[in-house]
């Protein structure tokens, strides 16, 4: 197991550098970062030259991603254009964990604006997915266990429409439901906006109440997606011999659905959850966005739009090696859950 | 021991004794997709959205849906504008007819690429394999690797604006209408290649391939007249439910601005800055919004029904 987990680790390592590589071509071109640098004067162009120096992007493409990964420290850089490179380097590049510093906000390394955002993106996720994995195991096995009842029918077809629904369509339709209506009607409503009411302060009642609406625009399509796939695995074990072994010795019903399907139908479900957390991350964005929620996700949208290479590539590359190592996660937790699994 | 040749004693039957002549793929497949009731509803509403769409330039033209009066904007649905008007006094009505032309043309012509770039990346990986497989994997892997999103976020951002606008029977389009479909179509090809790989790996082991090598016929002929054909169930399915992706992804990107650019309308784009609206127009939101859901929903109906029909062993998620 340490040997699998040690190679898939050495597998990930070339992977990530094709991403950033990748990433950092589509980047180049996204936008010029220094026309928005004057503020609300244009920029004259002497300034553009000098900052252009300044910033190295007058360097070769191929320069700037070797300053970006390993820095610049061991290098002389020329700053006042004459041509003859004088001082040296201070970038220290992201493998030595200098994420290179905001050009929008200038002087702020680009991994302070990112871990200030994190936790509030993370705070989103990890209810979601608490959310999205209680509500599908119990609508899931529900639903398997009463296959073919009304109930079952009915919540088959909800489900369909959930996970056929847009993220921002469901945040819109809930905050008008749940904000404007219930206003209306003078129910107790949800705020819609931000994380905490400024008058009240930061206080954890204020964030879980401005949370609920973002967490069900994330989950729903997930939960949809992930009952119906729990509902169709459950049934397949349901009917395994198995099954009718532990009912015939007259296990308990709760037991044999919880201890003996459940686990072998939870299989399935691990690797889905696994490789599909980060995909949550892209619905963050959305939800983030229209819930003026101050996560990760809107911090890269306002600064993609402003070219702002270091914290956007500093961000999808936080990204992409969650991903791996999310899979590898995975990869033990199923060898765990199924001792036949051998990846040695 | 007899040196006789032996008769025929296989029992036949003359072709008018057949009780029921052999069903192509196409015969077998309706006759299990007409059961999925839900999946006929799906196709019908999709045939109704289509109408819709498209039949809809006979009541409203373009340039009634791209006339901007700001002396009626954010009216409430009337006679007059029955879904309402925008924040500058378009017909959200008319604006919802052509864009759901754009929306519905995007999901198709951005499924064709992709599914051209699926096919061809799995199919060469899967039947060449080897180093050819190792690298093309290796980039599917890395593609998959960013949620889609950000990618299309991050190729949004590059090629938008590079693009003129087109002039398509006497109709001008954006040129980001090209962008979009092209982008959606770049990064939405990896799980499509790899159903395609799967497939040849599984199928190129067959005897009819190895007779097919062994009479020499050439490479692309084994790829693309001998594998491929067998292998159109998965694709077919996944194709159809990525019509319903691309006009989602359309839709994500154009919410946020970055999508399909004004005066050419999209479901998606109308809803860009509808989180402002929320409470003061919600006619501006909703009837979009609701189009791209019913549209969404029969695409996945039909395609669930077509899986079952196309490619029983499958199971559906």
């Amino acid at each position: 197991m340490t040997r699998y987990v040690i190679r898939r680790i050495l597998q990930g390592i070339p992977l990530l550098f094709i991403i950033s590589i990748i990433l950092f071509i589509l980047m180049m071109n996204t936008g010029d970062p220094i026309a928005t640098m004057g503020g609300r004067s244009v920029t004259r162009p002497a300034d553009r030259i000098r900052l252009t120096r300044q910033l190295g992007l007058d360097k070769p493409i191929y320069v700037q991603y070797i300053y970006w990964l390993i820095g610049n420290d061991w290098t002389k850089v020329d700053l006042n254009g004459d041509g003859i490179p004088e001082t040296s380097g201070t970038r220290r590049g992201i493998l030595r964990g200098d994420f290179g510093t905001s050009i929008v906000n200038r002087g702020t390394p680009a991994l302070t604006l990112i871990v200030q955002r994190l936790p509030n993106t993370l705070l989103l996720m990890l209810a979601s997915e608490i959310v999205i994995v209680l509500g599908s195991l119990l609508v899931g096995i529900y639903s398997a266990l009463k296959q073919y009842s009304t109930l079952d029918n009915f919540i088959t077809t909800l489900l369909f429409i959930g996970y056929s629904m847009p993220i921002f369509f469901v945040a819109l339709l809930s905050m008008y439901i749940f904000a404007v209506l219930f206003k209306r009607w003078g129910l107790p409503y949800l705020p819609t906006v931000g994380m905490f009411d400024p008058q009240v302060g930061q206080t954890a009642g204020q964030v879980m109440l401005h949370m609920i609406l973002p967490v069900l625009s994330i989950s729903l399509v997930s939960f949809a997606a992930y009952s119906r796939y729990i509902r169709s695995t459950m049934l397949e074990v349901m009917g395994q011999d198995y099954i009718r072994t532990a009912k015939s010795k007259g296990l308990p019903r709760r037991s044999v659905v919880l201890v003996h399907a459940l686990k072998n139908a939870s299989l399935p479900i691990v690797t889905v959850v696994g490789l599909d957390l980060p995909l949550l991350l892209g619905g963050a964005v959305v939800t983030e966005r229209i819930f003026a929620w101050p996560g990760m996700g809107r911090l890269f949208l306002d600064h993609v739009s402003r070219g702002d290479m270091p914290v956007v590539m500093g961000i999808l590359m936080l990204i992409a090696v969650a991903v791996v190592v999310f899979q590898i996660i995975t990869d033990i937790v199923y060898a765990w859950l199924d001792p036949r699994i051998r990846y040695d | 021991m007899t040196t006789e040749v032996p008769t025929n004693k296989i029992a036949s039957l003359a072709p008018d004794e057949l009780e029921t002549p052999p069903l192509t793929l196409a015969q077998l497949t309706w006759r299990r997709f007409r059961r999925h009731k839900m999946a006929l509803i799906g196709a019908l509403v999709l045939v109704f959205l289509f109408i819709y769409a498209f039949g809809g330039s006979f009541i409203r033209t373009e340039k009634y849906a791209n006339f901007n009066n700001t002396a009626i904007k954010l009216q409430a649905p009337s006679a007059a504008h029955p879904f309402g008007t925008d924040p500058i006094g378009r017909d959200i009505f008319a604006r919802t007819i052509y864009g759901g032309q754009i929306s519905l043309i995007i999901g198709l012509f951005a499924v064709l690429i992709e599914t051209l770039c699926g096919i061809l990346i799995g199919a060469l990986a899967g039947y060449y394999g080897g180093l050819l497989d190792s690298i093309l994997m290796r980039i599917t892997e890395a593609m998959l690797n960013i949620p889609e999103i950000f990618l299309l976020i991050v190729m949004a951002k590059f090629f938008g604006g590079k693009i003129p606008d087109l002039t398509v029977m006497g109709r001008t389009f954006s040129g980001s209408v090209v962008v979009i479909v092209v982008i959606i179509g770049v990064t939405s090809w990896m799980y499509l290649a790899r159903i395609v790989r799967a497939e040849f790996l599984s199928l190129k082991e067959n005897e009819f391939i190895l007779a097919a090598r062994a009479t020499g016929t050439s490479n692309r002929d084994i790829i693309f007249r001998h594998i491929l054909p067998n292998s159109i169930a998965p694709i077919v399915v996944s194709a159809t439910l990525g019509v319903a992706n691309a006009i989602l992804s359309e839709a994500y990107i154009s919410f946020l601005g970055l999508g399909v650019q004004p005066p050419t309308a999209t479901w998606g784009n109308m809803l860009d800055n509808a989180n402002n609206y929320i409470e003061s127009a919600p006619w501006m939101w909703f009837f979009p919004g609701l189009l791209i859901l019913l549209t969404v929903l029969s695409i996945n109906f039909l395609g669930d029904g077509l899986r079952d029909a196309l490619d029983p062993r499958s199971r559906t998620v």
